[in-house]
């Protein structure tokens, strides 16, 4: 950036602390017209954590290998989420890591959040999603617009044992979110909702529903209101979808058939619903690059080291030029995630627009996830074929990356009309 | 050491920072040692020695008055003793090492009593049965030996009498179980069966900020820790050698007497 007094930038970074933020200080007085707005701040490379965050992710590694790790097979062969992981992971404290202690939660950083979500990633994709959607979506939805009175009934039970979701899509409305036909009508202090949601993460286990239901379609999207609907409510799980991948997460069609909701449950006011949702998702994006980060991760962990041992024609498959140029390559394209994914939670979290790194790590995640799941499969051979490794497992709950939580042509899209603002 | 009958008891819980159960272990290129360029983690017994402690606690309540740990390591060693707080420990004391000065047992147990000493007299040292990198099993014992005090090692169940005056731990050894009955205060170590130790859940890692480490180095605690023993060469052990195929029962016989196996 600029030199001062003989010292380039690299050989400023390589100072003792207490000297560099001398330097910096000294140079924003030689420098009159300097650039430097924060003359005190170290700069970090972006992998730099703090101590809890980093205990936080060997805590969750521990956790997932032991608890969740035998279980994954099963969870998978059998489509369904073992009751006790959820109780597992709300005992651990990760179903409310950026919640206010005062409402039960661990008050972390969003990027504890993502941290979390990658390592259970790393081990199943399937108890990650459950994590992500409740921490990004639900529990963020209440904690930026919640009245007092929804986070203070609502926020202590997400953290200790009521798992959320979050019902946007329906069979009509995908990426065209605000054409949904879900309708809430006011009468006296409640509001009847009705409609169907569809492709809804958790729902199956899931008490606390966020809705999302228009309370006048002449206004349009403008219309679109959300609700927080209790199970006890009336809410009807219909038809749990059988997938490709993901299978230990419910996905269901979820009906509202005349559900009376109290007023007091309108959340973020009426007629906002649609910018709670673009705001949310937008969150919710970094939560999924870190899901397919994970996948990635865990998928070349897997495959890797069996290249080591598998021996054909006289040595390891893994000291074969061939080999080691894809391994390589997936590596750096793991490593280009992750940094696309770390960096748009940080800048998240410094108050700082992240919309397009948010989804530019959604879009490039989720292809990486793709190709070195894919890849994975290819190093083990008939090995990685088979359902018992659990290799091949990556790759199919892989392909969702690109679809929920806006596909990736979306993603694209969103990138593009940044871009076509900046240079147009 | 203490004048008083105890009221509420004192733990105290010494843990090590080891090479992580789960790395390979490599000799390093000068066959002085391995190479500790790997993940480290608490020891595995010392985890189950901090849980052991805490169950204590949810058993006894407020009987338990205090759990403090303890490391004699390098500077990183202090994410080991966070990582006990987060399990639910109070407080902590790192005496800190460079990273070059690994202690040898008897280092260990002399900084340890050194240690009682300055806190004024603890009432229960639980501590892993050996740390798995050295597997000396030693510093326990040596510890008892130090302070004269009753010790109760490999212990798969510890019981406090209601008194809080004496313990009753079950043993582990090669010909069963053994039951100990012993007074306190007491060094017990603790084995593999003893319990499984908990998760430090998001929510403990948050309060484990707040708990105090405390620093002291030997020189603190008036303790020499120059090793007494010189490491000459470390080596790997002998490659497996592949086995070999017999036809019959005669083959395998004649095989086992040219190994010397079977006498002539």
């Amino acid at each position: 950036m600029f030199t001062a007094t003989g010292l380039s930038r690299s050989a400023l970074r390589t100072l003792a602390k207490p000297s560099l933020a001398l330097n910096q200080r000294a140079l924003a007085r030689s420098f009159s017209s300097s650039h430097v707005a924060r003359a005190d701040s170290v700069v970090n490379s972006l992998d730099v954590f703090t101590e809890e965050e980093q205990m936080l992710r060997e805590s969750v590694q521990r956790f997932a290998t032991e608890v969740v790790g035998p279980r994954v097979r099963e969870m998978d062969e059998k489509e369904s989420m073992d009751p006790s992981i959820i109780k597992g992971l709300f005992e651990q404290g990760l179903m409310g890591i950026e919640t206010s202690s005062a409402h039960g939660g661990a008050e972390c950083s969003f990027t504890s959040a993502i941290i979390a979500v990658e390592e259970l990633a790393k081990i199943d994709p399937s108890v990650s999603v459950a994590c992500d959607v409740h921490n990004t979506l639900v529990n963020t939805i209440f904690r930026t617009y919640g009245s007092d009175f929804q986070k203070d009934k609502y926020l202590p039970q997400l953290s200790e044992s009521k798992l959320g979701c979050f019902c946007l899509s329906e069979p009509a409305s995908g990426s065209d979110a605000f054409a949904l036909q879900t309708r809430a009508r006011k009468e006296g202090d409640h509001w009847i909702i009705s409609g169907s949601k569809m492709w809804i993460t958790n729902s199956y286990e899931a008490e606390i529903f966020l809705v999302f239901a228009n309370v006048d379609p002449s206004k349009g999207y403008k219309g679109i209101t959300c609700f927080i609907v209790e199970k006890e409510m009336g809410v009807e799980i219909a038809k749990k979808e059988q997938k490709l991948g993901i299978r230990a997460s419910s996905t269901c069609t979820v009906n509202f058939d005349d559900v009376k909701v109290p007023a007091e449950n309108l959340i973020g006011g009426e007629g906002l619903g649609y910018k709670i949702a673009i705001n949310i998702l937008n969150e919710g994006r970094i939560g999924i690059a870190a899901q397919m980060l994970g996948l990635a991760q865990g998928a070349f962990d897997k495959a890797v080291p069996y290249t080591f041992q598998r021996k054909q024609f006289g040595q390891a498959i893994g000291t074969f030029q061939g080999m080691q140029f894809q391994i390589a390559k997936a590596a750096v394209d793991i490593e280009a995630a992750r940094l696309l994914t770390y960096n748009a939670a940080r800048r998240k979290e410094e108050g700082k627009s992240f919309t397009q790194e948010a989804a530019m790590a959604k879009y490039f995640a989720s292809q990486v996830a793709m190709s070195v799941a894919g890849s994975a499969i290819e190093w083990a051979g008939g090995v990685g074929f088979t359902r018992e490794t659990g290799i091949e497992k990556y790759w199919r709950d892989s392909k969702i990356g690109a679809i929920y939580e806006g596909t990736s042509n979306i993603q694209l899209q969103t990138i593009a009309k940044q871009i076509q603002k900046q240079y147009s | 050491m203490r004048p008083s009958p105890i009221s509420r008891l004192r733990l105290l819980v010494p843990i090590k920072r080891c090479i992580d159960y789960a790395v390979k272990i490599r000799v390093n290129g000068s066959q002085t040692g391995v190479d500790t360029n790997v993940k480290h983690s608490m020891n595995p017994f010392d985890e189950i020695a901090v849980e052991e402690a805490i169950r204590l606690r949810e058993r006894l309540k407020d009987q338990v008055k205090s759990i403090k740990v303890v490391t004699i390591g390098p500077a990183k060693a202090v994410e080991t003793l966070r990582t006990a707080l987060a399990m639910g420990a109070d407080s902590a004391i790192h005496v800190e090492v460079p990273e070059t000065l690994v202690p040898e047992p008897i280092g260990v147990a002399k900084t340890l009593r050194a240690i009682i000493e300055q806190e004024g007299g603890v009432d229960m040292v639980i501590m892993g049965k050996q740390a798995i990198d050295d597997d000396a099993g030693q510093t326990g014992q040596m510890l008892a030996g130090l302070l004269s005090w009753p010790q109760a090692t490999f212990a798969s169940k510890i019981d406090v009498q209601a008194d809080l005056k004496s313990i009753e731990v079950t043993r582990e050894i090669d010909g069963g179980l053994e039951n100990l009955k012993c007074r306190l205060p007491a060094i017990i170590t603790t084995d593999l069966r003893l319990n499984e130790p908990r998760y430090a859940s998001l929510p403990n890692i948050m309060k484990a900020k707040k708990k105090p480490i405390q620093k002291l180095t030997p020189a603190d605690l008036k303790i020499d820790l120059a090793p007494r023993l010189e490491t000459l060469k470390v080596t790997e052990p002998p490659k497996r050698q592949g086995g070999g195929r017999v036809d019959n029962v005669v083959e395998l016989i004649e095989k086992l007497r040219v190994a010397g196996i079977l006498a002539s």
